[in-house]
């Protein structure tokens, strides 16, 4: 009896062929069986993915027709309000690529729309992984690359959006160059280097150019990669849950489910901001004019994602002094400090927090929460002093809109800015405990059923049901910390950092819900 | 028996559907009813014409002395008004800012009050108390006479002169003590024209020597060229700038696409 072997398929023949040649089988058989956790939390990296593609596309696009360079010329577009002014070649092709290239407004909008939700989806997935504790180790350091990632995309935000050379755009520099020129002594230095001469001078916007679509997208590709590597090695967090441990990732493998799922994710969120840039104007730098330093505009703000460093701006006091004949500014100098101090708190919270709590092992379950008060409340307030100096970028806007007192909505900002932080602080801390209080309380009591049943001696008893299994893990699954104790080191001495590090320990977990015991949960068992 | 195709209002999207078209008929019903109902009465203007200054003296005393003196001396609760001009009290009265609805920082816009006889009637009596910016020639009210090379003009003049406080796409902008300088979309050129003329509230005077009646022709044609040719780039989310868009791309952008994250990692009931 004799068989022939099947003939192999053109796909298994053409793998083939691709693996005798690469060795790429090794891979796929690896990273095809990268697991990725099903809750939608997980997928928000992605969106920033996505939209950076589209963003590179449509970028690619823009740079074959603009021209970055401030050599004056005369309009001559269709663009009737500004035929014949004088503007800068860049802003005339801007101009060209928004009314006299076909898609060149869609191929704008989309790019600009891109950029706002890259960002946006940036800030997002920062808050998820805060929250989570996802920061933890063994990921602190894909904390700090994601971090240099948020910020590297505010500066190809801010280059970007004063390429087009528009008064608005011309207004935000205008606002930077002053910045550097109240930082005493080097100030002035700094900005003749930066703007080659007096602002605004006629090197800017090349300059600016090159750093957008050379110098911050290789760095942003770059760490993207070292971000997707470092998430690979380290792999995802997960949340607690029946069969979903420390040790493992229970979730779909790439291979070929997640694969599918995040591919038509990509067209959606593509179709999406094409959908977006096609039905929603984004800056219309026609309605600008040419950036020119004489006009400044009422309402003039930047992208969101700047807007929080305009507010700081807006809500520092205006006290000035003078020291040696140097004059120090603080309108401009304390909004520095301040927003320099809050990114380095959030670039480094990973050690604070771990250097707090000494912990050293390896973290993979993404907590809930509530399950860490303190650090949610930290959060909570960041988010808050974050939002009141966003808000602070529009008061003007708040003003005109809802007929109020410009100086009172500015009083008001501030006072947010410092005893709202405090508040939303204390309120998130306190309702974290508080749900951490309910979880306990239903572990061990049940939860209410809205069954009511009348006793034969004619008492009312609400019927209360225990959680199954599944359910009750969820709750049940956390660690707390102890306050770390003060002990004196090798030398027998205790050091200053030590009485710091047991401070800050205590501020954090001194009023903890210890997580429910096994005798707890037998004790109910037996009062029931 | 074939069995019958499943479509129509068994489609899961079909109760959407008719909510939309809901929607748009009782959207478009009110809209229409809103059109008729504030449509202006035609009768009014048959017995309203040819008021003397006279007519203007005493409608002024009737609705305006309680603040401005029966002789527009002014009191402590009004401005005099001698030397203002008729300029001044046509914009005034025809934008509906004088009679003030209300004291406050700055006063609002509102329906006029008066005809537009009634308004001239009064303006030629102020202009008669002493002279002062008359209302505008016709002349320089007809943009139709601009080239393109002027609307293109006016907009220097209006980034240069007006965006400071108005805004760069006439969008208004806040300013002191509850005051804020007014959107600039669809407005009459005789009141364009009259405000830069007369200053009102806060606006400062731009006279002929400041900036000249072709010129400001030109701020008018480039304004009106903006009413008539809306945002090129589909919907403009209020003209507002950066603030509203990043609203709109954090609500609809980001909110829409987490709901898509929702939805791509349900499990099935």
């Amino acid at each position: 009896m004799t068989t022939t072997a099947p003939r192999p398929s053109f796909t298994s023949q053409a793998s083939n062929y691709l693996d005798e040649r690469t060795s790429i089988s090794t891979m796929v058989a690896a990273l095809g069986r990268k697991v990725f956790p099903d809750h939608w939390s997980f997928m928000l990296g992605e969106i920033i993915l996505y939209s950076f593609v589209a963003i590179l596309l449509s970028g690619t696009f823009l740079t074959f027709f603009f021209e970055p360079s401030m050599t004056a010329v005369h309009y001559d577009g269709s663009y009737v309000p500004l035929k014949g002014v004088e503007m800068s070649a860049a802003y005339a092709s801007t101009l060209d690529l928004s009314f006299d290239i076909r898609g060149g407004l869609l191929m704008r909008q989309v790019h600009h729309w891109s950029a706002l939700l890259f960002i946006a989806a940036i800030g997002l997935h920062m808050l998820r992984v805060f929250f989570t504790g996802a920061f933890r180790k063994p990921r602190e350091i894909n904390w700090v690359v994601g971090f240099i990632l948020f910020i590297l995309a505010l500066a190809e935000g801010f280059t970007g959006y004063s390429l087009p050379d528009d008064l608005l755009s011309g207004n935000g520099l205008a606002i930077i160059n002053g910045m550097i020129k109240g930082i005493p002594l080097v100030g002035t230095w700094i900005s003749y280097l930066l703007f080659g001469g007096i602002f605004p001078g006629d090197d800017i916007v090349p300059r600016l150019f090159v750093l957008h679509i050379m110098l911050l997208p290789a760095l942003v590709i770059a760490f993207i990669g070292v971000h997707l590597v470092l998430m690979v090695v380290n792999k995802h967090t997960q949340f607690a849950g029946p069969g979903k441990t420390n040790d493992n990732v229970v979730g779909a493998p790439i291979m070929p489910l997640f694969a599918a799922k995040a591919g038509s994710f990509f067209f959606i969120v593509f179709g999406f901001l094409v959908a977006i840039g096609s039905t929603f104007t984004i800056l219309p730098v026609w309605d600008f004019g040419p950036y020119d330093p004489s006009p400044v505009s009422a309402g003039t703000q930047p992208d969101w994602y700047i807007g929080f460093a305009d507010g700081a701006l807006r809500l520092a006091p205006g006290l000035e002094s003078e020291i040696f004949g140097l004059t120090l500014s603080w309108n401009i100098l304390l909004p520095i400090a301040v927003l320099g101090l809050f990114i380095v708190l959030v670039m480094f919270y990973p050690f604070i927090e771990a250097w707090i709590t000494k912990d050293q092992r390896e973290h993979h379950i993404a907590e809930r929460p509530r399950n860490n008060p303190t650090r949610t409340a930290i959060g909570a307030a960041g988010v808050w002093f974050y939002a009141v100096l966003w808000a602070a970028a529009s008061s003007d806007l708040i003003a005109t809109h809802f007929h109020l007192n410009v100086f009172q909505v500015t009083w008001a900002l501030q006072a947010a800015l410092i005893l709202g932080t405090i508040i939303v602080y204390w309120i998130t801390k306190r309702t974290a405990i508080a749900l951490q209080k309910k979880d306990r309380e239903i572990l061990l009591h049940g939860f209410e059923s809205g069954n009511i049943r009348r006793l034969p001696g004619g008492e009312y008893v609400e019927v209360h049901e225990q959680l199954d299994e599944y359910q009750s893990w969820k709750l049940k699954a956390y660690e707390s910390y102890a306050p770390v104790m003060v002990r004196p080191n090798a030398n027998g001495k205790i050091t200053p950092a030590t009485h710091l590090r047991s401070a800050m320990s205590r501020w954090f977990f001194e009023d903890r819900i210890e997580p429910i015991t096994r005798s707890e949960i037998e004790a109910s068992k037996h009062h029931d | 028996m074939a069995t019958r195709k499943k479509t129509g209002r068994r489609h899961p999207l079909a109760s959407t559907a008719l909510l939309l078209i809901g929607l748009v008929a009782a959207g478009g019903a009110s809209a229409a009813v809103g059109t008729i109902a504030n449509a202006a009465p035609a009768a009014e203007s048959a017995h309203t014409q040819a008021l003397t200054v006279q007519d203007g003296a005493e409608l002024f005393r009737a609705n305006c002395a309680t603040c401005h003196g029966m002789n527009a001396e002014g009191t402590e609760h009004g401005t005099s008004l001698i030397g203002v001009g008729a300029a001044s009290v046509n914009f005034q009265v025809m934008t509906g800012r004088m009679p003030m609805a209300f004291q406050g920082p700055q006063a609002l816009e509102r329906d006029p009050m008066f005809t537009q006889e009634q308004s001239d009637a009064m303006g030629d009596w102020i202009a008669s108390l002493a002279p002062g910016p008359e209302r505008p020639a016709e002349e320089w009210l007809d943009t139709s006479q601009v080239s393109d090379e002027g609307i293109a003009n006016g907009g220097v003049l209006f980034r240069i002169n007006c965006a400071m406080c108005h805004n760069l796409a006439g969008a208004g902008g806040a300013l002191t003590e509850g005051k804020f300088a007014p959107p600039l979309g669809d407005i009459d050129a005789a009141h364009i024209y009259e405000a830069m003329l007369t200053g009102p509230q806060n606006m400062p005077v731009f006279n002929d020597a400041n900036i000249a009646p072709e010129q400001k022709r030109e701020i008018i044609a480039y304004l009106h060229y903006l009413d008539d040719n809306p945002s090129v780039g589909g919907f403009d989310l209020g003209a507002l700038g950066p603030v509203s868009e990043g609203l709109f791309i954090w609500i609809f952008g980001l909110g829409g696409l987490v709901a898509v994250t929702v939805w791509l990692t349900s499990k099935p009931n």
